[in-house]
């Protein structure tokens, strides 16, 4: 107890928020729309794929309100990603204070992760505002939503955790880690219903990632049931539970793997 | 009280991982695995079995050239390193930077930075609304708060970064070479915060080359040499002991360093080394204040110069020019030079005070526009005696019969 007390204490706090405030001072220095970019970066994105992938190749005409679905992935994703890269280079970004003041390390992870939390904020309520343009009927589930995207946060955070300590060593897994997000995109059911792919096995393995099984069930939640979910193509209990697993060892490996680095990064970086 | 331990330091060692070429990548990770482990890493012991105890309310130095380990063990004492084995106790609360500024960015405004510093030494936004006017009342700094820091002069970052950083209310405070930089009025501000440190029960760990503050504030000093620990008493005889280890040091490298010697001309002559000489023409590196000397600058040159100047030089220690005569202005002329010799160049009644003074030598050309060689750091010479103000010693005449209400009798 007296631990969690110490995480959460005065000045931490007063450094997390100053932190993640700067952050935010930062990001968009110089540029004319300022923070009007956290928005239109994954707007301008939506409407790309929009016109290729629904316009052009028709996809999702069998999805109700495909636009909202779409773009709800689109975020979610988006919100994966931003999380992670920052996080992977802000202890290396940092290197100066870790150098010079004896600060906790995981605070500069997890204030990366706040600047990103308040950005995926910021996009959902476009998103709610895109479903409330489309009509889209609310489920009376929705309140599960918030529940999934704990589950992503958690899953990012221990990624996250990861990636940043193995960057002080390593400076190639920024560009791994590039690759593995493109893969990841395109693996995770975002611009394509699930339905389309013919292999039920196939659709198995692909909702077995913690982000497919998160975004569909957000996108289930939150918008259409005609999203497929871990519940209906598994029929076993077991086996859908393997995502929130994974969710679970990448936390608690990056929670472990960073405590047992942090002691090293002043003199590695 | 008086009696307790802040810091407890146990045979502590600390050694860094060297890479032998840098190894920032998996492949050249693997290839080293596969190789059979950490073959091209060499362990450097940058810290060897040290141990010290500091009181409370204590101002303890930590002394030693660069290299020697004492910022290491600084980062220690602050948390920022891990001791590769031994123990360190510390008891009450430590400020945890080591540097004035650390987190300071360039891109956010004075006042951004004020709370950012300030979230760092663990203040909260509302005790940093308290003491917001103080610090930039204290840093004189009102009207540029509004402005980025990259407008900020090197000294106005120092000054708000200084007045922030007092502002810590911290048991031990860890100081390494603040005094290095600011003006001289900075550094009185400076001076006069350490002494109400001192004069508080806070506890002061400070890490300096200028053996005056160490003397001046220190109630013990240590000295780290080479990663071990040499010495640990009073400031005095640390000093002394420090200036011993530097002055060897000196003469080691003078006798290495003919061979580098840093030439800036247009060749065709080239000055290879120089001596130092007492009067009576025996080898020295110290003289006495007041005693002469003789440096002798040998050359060799390779080109026919007809008509060649000698210079000399002496330097202080921040690189001001103290004398730079030469033989045009001493109205000596010289017809050729040789293709190689030596020239001589004597001071008698030497008005420099006591210090360590660079000198410097050149070969021009007959108009002294033109230099065939000229070496910044030919040789030292170091003084001893009295410590005098100013790089000169002057005695003027004195009348003070209108300044005071007579002579003491």
């Amino acid at each position: 107890m007296n631990r969690v007390q110490a995480i959460f204490s005065k000045q931490n706090r007063a450094l997390l928020s100053e932190l993640v405030r700067t952050d935010f001072k930062l990001r968009y220095q110089g540029s004319v729309l300022g923070y009007a970019w956290s928005l239109l970066r994954p707007l301008l994105l939506f409407v790309i794929l929009y016109i290729v992938f629904v316009r052009f190749l028709k996809l999702g005409t069998e999805i109700p309100h495909f636009p909202v679905y779409l773009l709800l992935g689109i975020v979610v994703w988006n919100f994966f990603t931003e999380m992670t890269v920052q996080s992977l280079g802000s202890i290396v970004g940092r290197g100066d204070l870790i150098r010079k003041i004896r600060i906790p390390r995981w605070i500069i992870v997890f204030s990366s992760s706040i600047s990103a939390l308040i950005n995926l904020g910021l996009n959902l309520i476009v998103v709610a505002i895109f479903m409330a343009i489309n009509h889209v009927a609310l489920s009376d589930t929705i309140f599960l939503v918030p529940l999934f995207l704990i589950e992503v946060y958690l899953f990012a955070l221990g990624i996250s955790l990861i990636l940043s300590a193995l960057f002080v060593k390593f400076r190639d897994v920024g560009y791994i880690w590039e690759v593995i997000l493109q893969a990841g995109f395109y693996m995770t059911p975002i611009l394509y219903p699930l339905s389309r792919i013919p292999n039920l096995t196939l659709q198995k393995l692909i909702l077995l990632n913690p982000m497919a099984q998160a975004i569909q069930g957000i996108r289930y939640n939150a918008v259409t049931h005609q999203a497929v979910t871990t519940q209906h193509i598994f029929n076993s209990t077991w086996l859908a539970l393997i995502p929130f697993a994974f969710v679970v060892i990448a936390l608690v490996g990056g929670l472990l793997y960073f405590k047992s680095q942090a002691d090293s990064f002043a003199e590695n970086i | 009280m008086a009696d307790e331990i802040a810091i407890k330091v146990e045979g502590v060692s600390k050694s860094f991982k060297l890479p032998h070429e840098k190894q920032s990548s998996i492949k050249g990770a693997l290839i080293n695995t596969l190789r059979g482990g950490n073959r091209s890493y060499e362990k450097q012991e940058v810290l060897k079995n040290i141990s010290l105890e500091i009181k409370k309310g204590e101002f303890f130095g930590i002394v030693g050239r660069n290299g020697s380990g004492k910022s290491t063990l600084l980062k220690m004492l602050a948390g920022i390193y891990k001791a590769t084995s031994g123990e360190i106790q510390v008891n009450g609360k430590l400020t945890p930077f080591i540097e004035l500024g650390v987190g300071f960015n360039q891109e956010l405004t004075g006042r951004e930075n004020v709370y950012l510093n300030g979230a760092l030494l663990g203040f909260s936004r509302k005790e940093m609304d308290a003491m917001y006017d103080d610090i930039v009342e204290f840093a004189e700094l009102e009207k540029f708060m509004d402005q980025k820091l990259k407008n900020y002069s090197s000294g106005m970052q120092v000054r708000l970064a200084f007045s922030i950083a007092i502002r810590a209310k911290t048991d031990i405070l860890l100081v390494d070479e603040v005094l290095a930089v600011g003006d001289a009025i900075f550094q009185q501000k400076c001076y006069d915060y350490f002494q109400q440190v001192k004069d508080s029960d806070r506890t002061v760990v400070f890490i300096s080359h200028d053996m005056g503050a160490v003397q001046a504030f220190c109630d013990r000093a240590m000295l780290i040499d080479k990663s071990k620990h040499l010495l640990t008493g009073h400031p005095q005889e640390v000093a002394a002991r420090y200036s011993e280890i530097l002055a060897s040091a000196e003469s080691k490298k003078d006798k290495n360093q003919n061979n580098d010697l840093v030439h800036a001309g247009v060749g065709g002559a080239e000055i290879v080394g120089a001596e130092l000489m007492n009067l009576s023409g025996e080898p020295v590196t110290k003289v006495s204040e007041g005693e002469g000397f003789t440096v002798r600058v040998h050359f060799v040159s390779t080109k026919n110069i007809e008509n060649p100047v000698f210079g000399l030089g002496i330097m202080g220690l921040n690189n001001e020019s103290i004398v730079g005569p030469n033989t045009r202005d001493s109205e000596i002329r010289l017809s050729k030079l040789p293709k190689k010799g030596y020239f001589d160049a004597t001071f008698t009644d030497l008005p420099l005070s006591t210090g360590t003074y660079r000198i410097r030598a050149s070969i021009m050309n007959e108009s002294v526009t033109i230099p065939y060689d000229f070496v910044e750091q030919l040789t030292k010479v170091t003084v001893t005696g009295k410590k005098r103000f100013g790089d000169i010693y002057l005695e003027p005449k004195w009348d003070v019969s209108t300044a005071s209400g007579g002579r003491n009798e």
